[in-house]
């Protein structure tokens, strides 16, 4: 009997173990919600699979009868653009300072304490500061995503960059490179796929941050959907808006992660160093 | 031609000395083995020797010039690793340092230049034998032919001076052989200085006109800290052609004589 460590599941064991929790929570679900119907038809906490199929078309293919719009795709529309126009910014912003932290010290002696600092104040706190400066507008929304991502970011870079082997920076140097040189050919090129992984990780929190200031003032998008639909008990909505979010951020990670693979081709040739 | 001359180096980081009162001098075109024990400051003798780190005491002179305190492109390095970029393929790789001297702010050639340029570094590849994989990526090089990239990556831009830091020592015995013999043969052929740090005692006199070797003289442990290591041995290897002489010798070096 070999050790449980060094057995391995074949590719269709794999698969079946893989949908296994996804099975056994849909399972959990219909019988919960099959046990309060059948006591209470009406019981609105976990509606069956035509309610909630009702709701997705009334939200997703029907147009909403007090303005027109297509419920779901608007409020998707508004939510994506607020977390895109955000991240953004953050990404920009993050892999300057990143950057120019991680390699020149200087710039680390000046700004590390700072953004160690600022990375500890919890965005959330920071939202009224944002609501009073900026308005209850787009724009202390997408503040809030960057001011909630940008100090992870900076960090997560500048130890990447400083993680750039010493012998390489002098090596550039022995090349005749200039900081700028050394900044542009060396340093960018190697830091942009580990700036998407940083982008990656930080995704979670840019979508917690960017349904907090929806769900707090804002007269559309996913998270304003949401806080709305909970006055009304209407989990019919909730539920497919969530699950819909998570698909969102499902596949903006993993079109991520296609982009670094593609656009990063030397990092995954051979067998590394 | 380049004559280096160490005059009284010294290293040390806080009370520890690495090492002490270090001065020679060499020939023009030398191939200079530096061996000695692990520990022993060969290693930042040669970071010395880069500009990646100051002497506490004491100069390095390249013909007669204070070294400048940075790396720059008369000194060449190859490192044991990490020496070539792993984002850039071969060819890109030894592009880089035309790239760097002629393109300052975008860093990058274009048109006519960079099929100059282009062209240059893939007679350097030839001549290191890599000319059949111009286009991978370092990682899908092995050990040897990584460290044959790094050679001709250091010496595109002409170094007078090549400075090696373990360059062979994660190679197998064939490979090493192998990269030996292009070794010797580009050194006779530029006529640079080379400085070698090497664990390998018959590496260093294989390929080396003399071989240096740093040990520490005291060596009780309450000597250990205050005491660095300083040149034991100075050898000079017979047998050896040392590169003639294109012009002749410094007014300085006859000085000395």
């Amino acid at each position: 009997m070999r050790r449980f460590i060094n057995r391995r599941p074949d590719a269709v064991t794999q698969l079946a173990l893989m949908l296994l929790p996804f099975v056994i929570v849909v399972i959990c679900y219909m019988v919960a919600s099959e046990a309060r119907l059948s006591v209470n038809p009406n019981d609105k906490l976990l509606p069956g699979w035509s309610t909630i199929a009702a709701a997705v078309e009334r939200m997703a293919f029907l147009p909403d009868p007090r303005t027109g719009n297509y419920l779901l795709w608007s409020d998707t529309v508004s939510s994506l653009t607020r977390l895109g126009i955000g991240v953004a910014i953050a990404t920009l912003i993050g892999g300057v300072f990143g950057i120019l932290q991680g390699l020149i010290p200087y710039f680390r002696a000046t700004f590390n304490a700072f953004t160690g600092v600022l990375s500890m104040i919890p965005p959330l706190a920071v939202l009224p500061i944002l609501f009073i400066i900026f308005g209850l507008g787009e724009l202390a929304k997408v503040v809030l995503v960057v001011v909630g991502i940008v100090p992870f970011i900076i960090r997560d870079l500048a130890l990447r960059t400083a993680e750039i082997p010493h012998e390489e920076i002098i090596k550039a140097q022995t090349l005749g490179a200039s900081t700028w040189q050394i900044i542009l050919r060396v340093v960018v090129p190697q830091m942009l796929p580990r700036l998407i992984d940083g982008v990656r990780l930080s995704l979670g929190a840019a979508w917690l941050f960017l349904i907090a200031a929806e769900a707090i003032a804002s007269d559309s998008g996913l998270g304003y959907r949401i806080f709305l639909m909970r006055r009304y008990l209407a989990m019919d909505v909730i539920l497919p808006y969530v699950a819909w979010i998570t698909i969102l951020a499902f596949s903006l990670d993993l079109a991520l992660r296609l982009f670094q693979r593609i656009a990063f081709r030397w990092m995954y040739r051979g067998n590394g160093q | 031609m380049t004559r280096v001359t160490v005059e009284n180096l010294w290293k040390s980081y806080g009370d520890q000395t690495v090492l002490e009162n270090v001065s020679f001098e060499t020939e023009p075109g030398s191939f200079i083995s530096l061996v000695g024990p692990s520990g022993c400051g060969k290693s930042t003798f040669l970071r010395m020797m880069l500009g990646d780190e100051a002497p506490s005491k004491g100069r390095i002179l390249i013909d007669g010039v204070a070294l400048e305190a940075e790396p720059s492109p008369d000194r060449g390095v190859v490192f044991q690793k990490y020496s070539v970029f792993p984002h850039l393929t071969a060819l890109q790789n030894v592009m880089l340092g035309l790239e760097f001297a002629a393109s300052p702010v975008a860093a990058r050639l274009f048109g006519r230049a960079r099929r100059r340029a282009r062209a240059a570094s893939l007679d350097m590849l030839k001549c290191v034998g890599l000319e059949q994989s111009a286009h991978k990526y370092p990682s899908e090089l092995s050990g040897g032919m990584q460290q044959r990239l790094a050679i001709a990556q250091a010496l595109i831009k002409k170094p007078k001076i090549l400075l090696l830091d373990e360059p062979f020592g994660a190679l197998d015995p064939g490979i090493r052989a192998e990269v030996h013999e292009i070794m010797l043969r580009l050194w006779r052929d530029e006529g640079m200085t080379i400085f070698m740090v090497t664990h390998d005692l018959s590496e260093a006199f294989k390929l080396g006109t003399r071989v240096i070797a740093f040990d520490r003289r005291r060596t009780r442990p309450e000597e250990l800290k205050a005491y660095g290591a300083t040149v034991t041995f100075d050898l000079k290897v017979d047998g050896k052609t040392v590169p003639p002489r294109p012009e002749a010798p410094a007014p300085l070096a006859a000085a000395a004589k």
